[in-house]
């Protein structure tokens, strides 16, 4: 993306926003929301952004497998509950038996290097009997993984609640413009950014990453100039891993570590179909949206209407983006032919 | 010859063991429904702890309730309702002790089918409030409270916070948004009508990983008074987290007594210094029971106990349930016979008349722990109190007085509620001698 | 040997086209079916009949539905729960609002209202297509289940929240609630859902099965050969809800009793999908395999391991239960990727010349 369109995003972002804003307080108005007010409407605008930052994280991995190997895969969810879960259970292993207090850098780079073995395991266990299956059957195998992996993180780890503490802030505040944010959600929301950056570098600039990408466009054409797609396709998982184990870190630091981190998932795909499975930025721009207007709607309408209504309408805006753009906003058109 | 009278003796020799097997000590079958694996586990851990130890114990302290051993068998729920039926139906059989679902969900789904099978159904704590209406559920049991008492109690405590009155005030309720969560409203909702306050909902969808939008509400647009919590696993440390980033007085904050216990508050570290939640005994290792498990059980080795959740709020809470449960037992055993097995039926008996004096409660080493529960025919509730605790960053702390819920009013509410059930399934109430 | 089918002549187009073509395929079937009807309500035990095979039959009918939907049609949905919710809450409002309603009526307008939910959901389908559909249809699961959970009305304000089941009869028998007996249950399922599972065998091999396959082979094709996208896709919707509809009004009535709106959850959608891929999709034998496998494999294991070893911690059990769950259904898909329904279509190929090898 050129930096002018980037600006144009930024600029539509913001007018949507305040668009968004006045109709809610035109609604307030005439009395069909009970509650409107210009600072609490930023806040909570700012609380969903960083939150659909934190939805993004879990999204990017999904969006990684998709890219490379065209497999929608749900394991990411149980994915991101094993990588933290190892993580703190290296820590607690260490502190117990050996009386070392590991760092968490440390533990990072431990776990990173397990989640590397469980891409190798998945690859050759799982995706390369399954070479050529209808995408359908490669979804039901990785819903097979989710299952798997799940029983496995517990009888390895055990079940209790995890405290992951790697010395972020959790209940201190910052408010600039007089909007208050949460420091950690800020700081997740940094790192969210630094990984899409990341990302974004080593698809284009380096060897793998551009081999990657001729994976993705197409698995027959980059096979013939000799691109490896059993390694790749390993890669792949492994860099999915890291983003689960990222995305771990961040939910899990925020409640704990235990099995419940692998329900996120579901929170990711409206994220996934709004920005389009083959996206990065999608991901990113899906993320920040289903953030944003779900929060949004839960605080100025969901009150009206009893509550609870941010599972299902992530889903529903996702649906109404889906019903003018069928690939998603960034997804790649497809053209079919008879 | 020698050949026929060597069978022979080995035959008898074999007649006499398997007649010997009979004459062995009678044992007592306690099935237990637990949770050890899925999203609330680490809830259901500590609580099936408890459970075992004391079974453990009286095994191996008292040799069995009068010489009757203790047999268990378990099967992991998930906390999961279909799973729980499927359990039941494996583990139930006609001289089952009792089933505790530790579910309100289960609760509900076996609500008819304990009356059918003639098995002891005890939820303490939780299930279906007006199932406390003797009459019209002869075998459930819900001593010591139940959730509308609960709710009823929080309300005076806050009354009693805020000088007596609580007219014009702001009191929200986040809640599990199922059948547990939703079990407290009606109350409540009667209550903000004669106390004059403000009453708010706040449902978190299971598994309640997100809150972010509901804490915005309570801390930047309603900002009540109060804020009253029914949340279960990882809803609670999340709430408590979201409501510290938002900067809720945490002194204002309680919970019901599912959401008071060390999981619930350690993962939100500092943030939680401050939360207060309902306790139905108190927390801690300071109680003759814990250190007879300790003695008994672990052999004193403390390091070993405390992995085992030994002395934390749910464990205590699991001990606490099964010493009703087994209480209950022996009075049976009182009514229809000592040393014996006894069927669900009889077991139902001693429930219904299993009376725990002070007395009582201290003979089994639970001085002080808790309040004296009687259970007669109409109320299966027994008249249990509760307190309000306090985390202080390290352990839980009891910092009021035991409180009484309106029971007048209460207890009219559960035989209306009772009365419309029993109307629906087309059940004729026992009377009540 | 055993599925000879030599000197089976069809002299008509009838014999020809019908269901069970092969004489040995249709005496298996009857006599299961005797099997089920005569043998198994008196041999097995209550354990059997009330947590294995009701669920089982209330599942077959849900895979039924989906697989007219996901397998026959090609359209992925994991809005499976929140039809059954939506099936099981019709029943609920309908048997308490109307008492002398026919039981089995009760069901098929709880089915009739679903389908009509059912279309509604599946109007997006004629513009989005595969695992974009997929996860659109999650908004109709969300969104039924918040509804149900939401409105005190559908529960006739029960105060939890949970509907549970009227006494109703049947042919004077009672079959729901606990008051009903576990084979009065049992039998009013098997005849139930043998004769919808015949229908739908039918209908999947009528004109409009026929043209729901063409839409899955490759719905652009389908339509230039003159089959309606429109009434194709929404005729399948229609069809698998009801389906689903009934089987969700069932598992409220005859298996649980009670039942929140959380029971309809998405893990039981994910639940259904196991059954139509791994018994085989586009196949309704398969839907029945499929729920029985899904159904039996976890007690299966949780029960097998503490049997061989009882000292087992029940926490190690549930997760190996899930570990070998996982693996299972991996080696199944590396093994027959077609499903269950597949291996048995294998398993009768050898069997026409099993024992002898030529």
């Amino acid at each position: 993306m050129k930096p002018l369109h980037i600006l144009t995003w930024l600029v539509g972002a913001l007018v949507t926003i305040f668009a968004i804003g006045g109709l809610h307080w035109g609604l307030a108005q005439i009395g069909w929301i009970s509650f409107f007010d210009w600072s609490f409407y930023f806040e909570v605008s700012a609380a969903g952004l960083l939150q659909g930052v934190m939805y993004s994280l879990v999204a990017l991995g999904f969006v990684l497998i998709f890219k490379a190997s065209g497999i929608f895969n749900f394991a990411q969810g149980s994915l991101v509950l094993f990588a933290a879960l190892t993580m703190v259970g290296l820590m607690e292993l260490f502190e117990r038996d050996f009386g070392i207090r590991l760092h968490w850098v440390l533990a990072f780079i431990l776990t990173v290097g397990v989640m590397v073995l469980v891409a190798i395991a998945i690859e050759r266990l799982v995706l390369r009997p399954l070479v050529n299956q209808p995408p359908i059957i490669l979804f039901m195998a990785t819903i097979g993984i989710f299952y798997f992996v799940d029983g496995f993180g517990q009888a390895l780890w055990g079940s209790d609640v995890k405290v992951l503490d790697i010395g972020m802030p959790i209940a201190s505040a910052v408010s600039p413009l007089g909007v208050r944010m949460n420091v950690y959600d800020l700081i997740a929301a940094g790192v969210g950014a630094a990984l899409v950056a990341g990302l974004g570098v080593f698809f284009q600039y380096t060897r793998i990453g551009r081999a990657l990408r001729a994976v993705a466009d197409d698995h027959q054409a980059a096979l013939s100039v000799g691109i490896p797609l059993k390694t790749i396709w390993t890669i792949v998982w492994s860099v999915a891993g890291v983003v689960a184990l990222v995305a771990g870190i961040m939910w899990g630091g925020k409640a704990g570590v235990q099995f419940s981190l692998a329900l996120i998932a579901l929170k990711a795909l409206p994220v996934l179909i709004l920005g389009g499975f083959t996206s990065i930025p999608g991901a990113i721009v899906g993320g920040l949206i289903i953030g944003y207007g779900e929060q949004v709607a839960e605080n100025f309408i969901g009150l009206e209407i009893g509550g609870a209504i941010q599972d299902w309408f992530a889903y529903v805006l996702a649906l109404v983006f889906l019903l003018f753009r069928p690939q998603g906003l960034f997804g790649e058109r497809i053209i079919e032919r008879v | 010859m020698r050949l026929k009278t060597l069978c022979l003796a080995a035959a008898g020799a074999a007649m006499l063991t398997v007649a010997g097997l009979p004459a062995q000590a009678a044992e007592q079958y306690v099935p237990l429904l637990v949770y050890k694996s899925g999203p609330y586990a680490p809830n259901g851990i500590p609580m099936a702890a408890g459970w075992e130890d004391y079974i453990k114990l009286i095994n191996a302290r008292d040799g069995g309730v009068n010489g009757v051993k203790l047999v268990t068998d378990e099967c992991d729920t998930g906390y999961n309702n279909d799973r729980g039926v499927e359990c039941y139906e494996r583990l139930k059989k006609p001289t089952a002790a009792a089933f505790q679902p530790l579910s309100t969900g289960i609760t509900y789904a076996l609500l008819d089918r304990v009356a059918q099978d003639k098995i002891p159904l005890y939820t303490g704590g939780y299930g279906r409030t007006s199932a406390s209406y003797g009459p019209v559920f002869p075998y459930v049991f819900t001593a010591p409270l139940t959730y509308w008492s609960g709710a009823d109690i929080m309300v005076q405590y806050a009354k009693g916070q805020e000088g007596g009155s609580l007219k014009g005030k702001k009191i929200a309720l986040v809640y599990h948004d199922s059948a547990y969560g939703k079990e407290p409203i009606p109350t409540l909702e009667r209550l903000s009508k004669e106390e004059g306050f403000e009453f708010y909902k706040f449902p978190v969808a299971h598994p309640g990983l997100e809150q972010k939008s509901t804490w915005l509400q309570i801390g930047r647009q309603v900002k009540p008074d109060w804020v009253f919590m029914w949340g279960w696993g990882v809803m609670n440390s999340t709430a408590v987290k979201e409501a510290a980033a938002v900067g809720y007085p945490m002194d204002h904050f309680i919970g019901i007594w599912w959401s008071g216990a060390e999981p619930d508050v350690v993962p939100a570290g500092a943030a939680a210094k401050g939360y207060k939640a309902l306790g139905l005994h108190l927390p801690g290792t300071d109680i003759q029971l814990l250190q007879d498990v300790l003695k008994y059980v672990y052999n004193g080795d403390e390091a070993k106990a405390k992995e085992n959740a030994w002395g934390t709020v749910l464990y205590n809470r699991g001990l606490f349930l099964m010493a009703i449960e087994i209480e209950a037992i022996r009075q049976a055993q009182e009514m229809h016979g000592k040393g014996k097995e006894l069927t669900g039926e009889q077991i139902r008996d001693g429930f219904e008349n299993l009376n725990l004096t002070e007395d009582k409660l201290a003979a089994i080493g639970l001085k002080d722990f808790t309040k004296p529960i009687h259970i007669t025919c109409e109320d299966h509730e027994g008249g249990g109190q509760a307190f309000v605790q306090q985390w202080d960053g390290e352990q839980w702390k009891k910092v009021s007085d035991w409180f009484s819920p309106h029971r007048e009013a209460l207890r009219a509410a559960y035989k209306e509620d009772a009365l419309a059930y029993a109307k629906e399934k087309g059940i004729t109430p026992r009377t009540c001698k | 040997m055993l599925y000879r089918e030599t000197g089976q002549f069809k002299t008509t187009y009838r014999a020809d086209q019908a269901i069970f073509p092969i004489l040995q395929d249709k005496i298996g079937v009857l006599a299961i079916l005797a099997f089920a009807v005569f043998v198994v309500p008196f041999a097995a035990d209550n354990y059997l009949l009330e947590t294995i095979l009701v669920p089982v039959l209330v599942f077959s009918l849900a895979a039924i539905g989906l697989n007219i939907l996901t397998g026959y049609c090609g359209q992925l949905s994991l809005g499976t729960g929140g039809f059954m919710a939506c099936g099981a809450f019709f029943s609920y409002k309908l048997a308490t609002a109307f008492p002398d309603l026919n039981l089995i009526l009760v069901f098929l307008l709880a089915g009739l209202g679903t389908s009509v939910v059912g279309v509604l959901f599946g109007l997006p389908s004629l513009r989005i297509k595969g695992f974009y559909l997929a996860v659109a249809t999650l908004a109709a699961q969300f969104f039924l289940i918040w509804v149900f959970n939401k409105f005190g009305w559908w529960t006739n304000d029960s105060p939890s929240g949970v509907i549970s089941a009227p006494p109703r009869e049947v042919l004077g028998f009672v079959v729901t609630s606990s008051e009903a007996h576990p084979i009065s249950k049992y039998l009013f399922l098997v005849v139930l859902v043998a004769v919808l599972a015949l229908v739908a065998k039918n209908l999947v091999r009528s004109r409009i099965g026929r043209s729901w396959m063409a839409i899955r082979d490759m719905d652009i094709a389908a339509e230039i050969i003159g089959i309606r996208p429109l009434v194709a896709k929404l005729s399948a919707f229609a069809v698998s809800s009801f389906y689903i509809g009934i089987a969700g009004g069932l598992w409220a009535f005859i298996y649980t009793g009670s039942v929140e709106a959380l029971a309809f959850q998405i893990d039981r959608s994910f639940q259904v999908l196991f059954m139509v891929i791994l018994g085989g999709l586009g196949s309704i034998l398969g839907s029945f395999l499929g729920a029985i496998f899904i159904v039996l494999l976890p007690i299966a294991l949780n029960v097998t391991m503490l049997a061989i070893d009882p000292t087992f911690s029940v926490a190690l059990v549930s997760d190996m239960e899930f570990m070998l769950f996982g693996a299972l259904i991996i080696f199944f898909l590396i093994v027959e990727p077609h499903g269950l329904a597949r291996l048995w279509q294998i398993g009768k190929e050898k069997l026409r010349l099993w024992p002898f090898p030529y």
